[in-house]
């Protein structure tokens, strides 16, 4: 082999270590490319590992940053303009949520200590319920009807393919009709995790709900949001728990801060690829929509999720509290756009609900009309 | 149509590059150097981006570059082999049936044999460009059903045998990130992503695209689009969007409207959702005038 292509080949090495599935005929095709190129510069070595390595437009900041250590030297660079900035929004109001942050801090230890508690005590009974929770949900979510088709034995349309061949294989004799019909699909699922300051107490729960429910949906997608809109899904679909946990919160960076729910969940819909998955999904806001400043932007974005929403619902912890009444101006704002607006302040609660996803409820308006 | 060698086209990318810009096509060096890569290895392409970017585009402005006829197959949830591969004709199968008697008769035979894009493709005595359009819409079983054809350039017919290509075709892919697609799928192709062009680019695809816009109102709309795309919209306008618009503006302004007015009475055609309308509403006066600036 070349000595020229030793560094090349590292690079392929470098990245399989750091997770990115690396074939070995991706590499041939990384060395074809490079000396079809030239190569007459290092842009050349950089756009052919970009087209035949194929990063995923997720991790493309991350393998550039690679690219500059493997070949350059440069172990803090990070290239700037990648996909991934469509993933997350900035917070403009940078200074509220460090005074929000402040506050939140100050009564850190009181709330820690009681999250250590609760915890501990709840824990083998929790994962006995997300198991049984897991095990359920495929079945359990809405289903709709796919454009794909099974076979059957009743109530199908005929099944011209399979009948011909029997047809043939028989001589000519076909003992009873061959049958296709429209399968049913579950719906997706998608999990809104609101991670601001104000919600520390549950955002545990809620992972590890998240954790199970991607376990057991056939499609499920999950998202965090507080200043800042995180897709972690992928980090979630390792099987073990705590390393899926652990995976995800390092992607989070804004736990336990402020909360931008309008512009982040508007955010979540100008991209494509997230918005589409709205559509026709049961879609679970878990937050307390506690909107801090203007709340039209939230009452836009909920309107916006609700067209797209085969169902849509908030799962609020202040609904665990029976003095709770629809009464801030966003979440009244909101109410018309909601399907369910329910407890969100337990696990076994959260479950049930997302168990229950399927059954025809009242609109969320009507009961709490009713209630208050 | 009969079609130039792909390897003469494709000498170097800034060849490929100009060789679309004759197409009337502008590719940055980045999707040009993909298309070269994907011309010379000998790979299907994949290209990704959001929509708008002209990912359809770049597969016809190939097409064009190479003079070859495009064969295009439009994805959507539940397409499968006999949509995309073959059909055998069953009710003619069973006419011949019925016709032979007592007589043999090899009912898997071309006659029977409904060729889809892909086996068309395959067949086709010259190269062809196949564009496999928005496969993010499909499956992931129909994903698989492609792995064979993407590798080796063939499909199996289980009645008939392996069919292999006459002319390795060009095939192109293009997906809107609606879903991820299977490593697999990804791993056979040159990959390429598409974002919107910046300004200058975006201005100079206006020029290219519009009919008789002048410079000043390309730039102008371009600058406008840049700022509005910024905005988290729910359908952010595309490149074709923005060519509308200039073209748009400037009947608009032909026919006696003053120009930040024939802008704004044309936002329709950038803009197609009505709740981003009225977003961008109380915003867009602002923004045109700083775009005319």
């Amino acid at each position: 082999m070349p000595r020229a292509a030793a560094p090349l080949l590292g690079f392929g090495r470098l990245l399989r270590r750091y997770g990115f599935a690396i074939a070995p005929e991706q590499i041939s095709s990384f060395m074809q490319a490079v000396t079809l190129l030239g190569p007459r510069s290092m842009a050349d070595i950089r756009e052919a590992a970009l087209a035949t390595l194929a990063p995923p437009p997720d991790r493309r900041d991350e393998f550039e940053a690679h690219f500059q250590s493997h070949f350059y030297g440069n172990t803090s660079a990070v290239v700037e303009g990648d996909a991934d900035e469509e993933t997350r929004i900035k917070d403009n109001g940078g200074a509220d949520d460090q005074r929000i942050e402040a506050e939140h801090s100050q009564e850190g230890g009181e709330l820690s200590s009681a999250l250590e508690q609760l915890s501990t005590r709840d824990f083998l009974r929790d994962d006995d319920r997300l198991t049984a929770f897991r095990r359920k949900l495929s079945t359990a979510l809405p289903a709709r009807r796919s454009f794909r088709t099974v076979r059957t034995h009743s109530r199908g349309k005929l099944d011209l393919r399979r009948s011909l061949r029997e047809i043939v294989s028989a001589d000519g004799d076909v003992p009873s009709p061959l049958l296709r019909r429209r399968q049913t699909v579950p719906r997706k699922l998608l999990l809104l995790i609101d991670v601001s300051g104000s919600m520390k107490l549950h955002t545990a729960d809620y992972l590890k709900l998240a954790h199970a429910a991607v376990q057991g949906a056939d499609r499920a997608e999950i998202f965090t949001f507080g200043t800042r809109l995180t897709r972690i899904t992928t980090a979630l679909r390792i099987r073990d728990r705590s390393q899926a946990l652990a995976r995800a919160a390092a992607q989070v960076d804004d736990w336990d801060g402020g909360t931008r729910m309008g512009p982040t969940l508007l955010a979540f819909l100008s991209v494509p690829r997230f918005s589409s998955f709205a559509r026709g999904a049961a879609i679970v806001i878990l937050s307390d929509a506690l909107e801090r400043g203007d709340h039209v932007e939230l009452e836009m974005a909920m309107r916006r999720l609700s067209a797209r929403a085969f169902r849509l619902s908030l799962a609020t912890p202040l609904a665990g509290d029976p003095r709770f009444r629809p009464v801030t101006a966003a979440l009244r704002a909101i109410l018309p756009a909601l399907d369910d607006l329910v407890d969100g302040s337990s696990l076994a609660g959260l479950t049930d609900f997302i168990l229950s996803l399927a059954r025809p409820a009242p609109a969320a308006a009507t009961i709490w009309k009713r209630v208050s | 149509m009969s079609g130039v060698n792909a390897e003469t086209v494709a000498t170097s990318p800034e060849a490929v590059a100009q060789h679309l810009a004759a197409s009337r096509y502008l590719a940055d060096d980045s999707l040009a150097t993909a298309i070269f890569l994907a011309i010379r290895l000998g790979k299907p392409l994949l290209l990704e981006g959001a929509p708008g970017v002209g990912k359809t585009e770049a597969a016809k402005a190939i097409a064009e570059l190479l003079g070859r006829d495009l064969v295009r197959l439009q994805c959507y949830e539940g397409i499968d082999a006999a949509h995309a591969l073959y059909e055998w004709n069953y009710q003619r199968q069973l006419l011949a049936i019925r016709h032979a008697g007592e007589h043999e008769i090899d009912i898997y035979d071309d006659r029977f044999l409904i060729a889809r894009p892909l086996l068309q493709v395959l067949r086709a005595p010259e190269q062809r460009v196949l564009l496999v359009d928005e496969i993010d819409r499909s499956d992931h079983e129909f994903e698989a059903l492609l792995l064979e054809f993407l590798s080796d350039f063939q499909i199996s017919i289980p009645e008939r045998g392996t069919i292999r290509a006459a002319a390795q075709p060009i095939v192109i892919l293009t997906s809107n990130r609606t879903r991820e697609l299977a490593e697999a799928l990804r791993r056979r192709c040159v990959y390429h992503w598409i974002g919107y062009p910046d300004a200058e680019r975006e201005a100079a695809i206006i020029m290219l695209r519009a009919g008789d816009v002048a410079e000043a109102t390309a730039r102008a709309v371009a600058a406008a689009v840049q700022t509005i795309r910024a905005r988290p919209l729910a359908k952010p306008p595309g490149i074709a969007e923005a060519v509308e618009w200039a073209n748009a503006a400037t009947i608009l302004e032909k026919g006696g409207s003053p120009w930040p007015e024939a802008f704004r009475r044309a936002i329709g055609v950038l803009i197609k959702d009505e709740e981003d309308l009225s977003y961008i509403a109380p915003e867009l006066g602002r923004i045109v005038d700083e775009a005319l600036v």
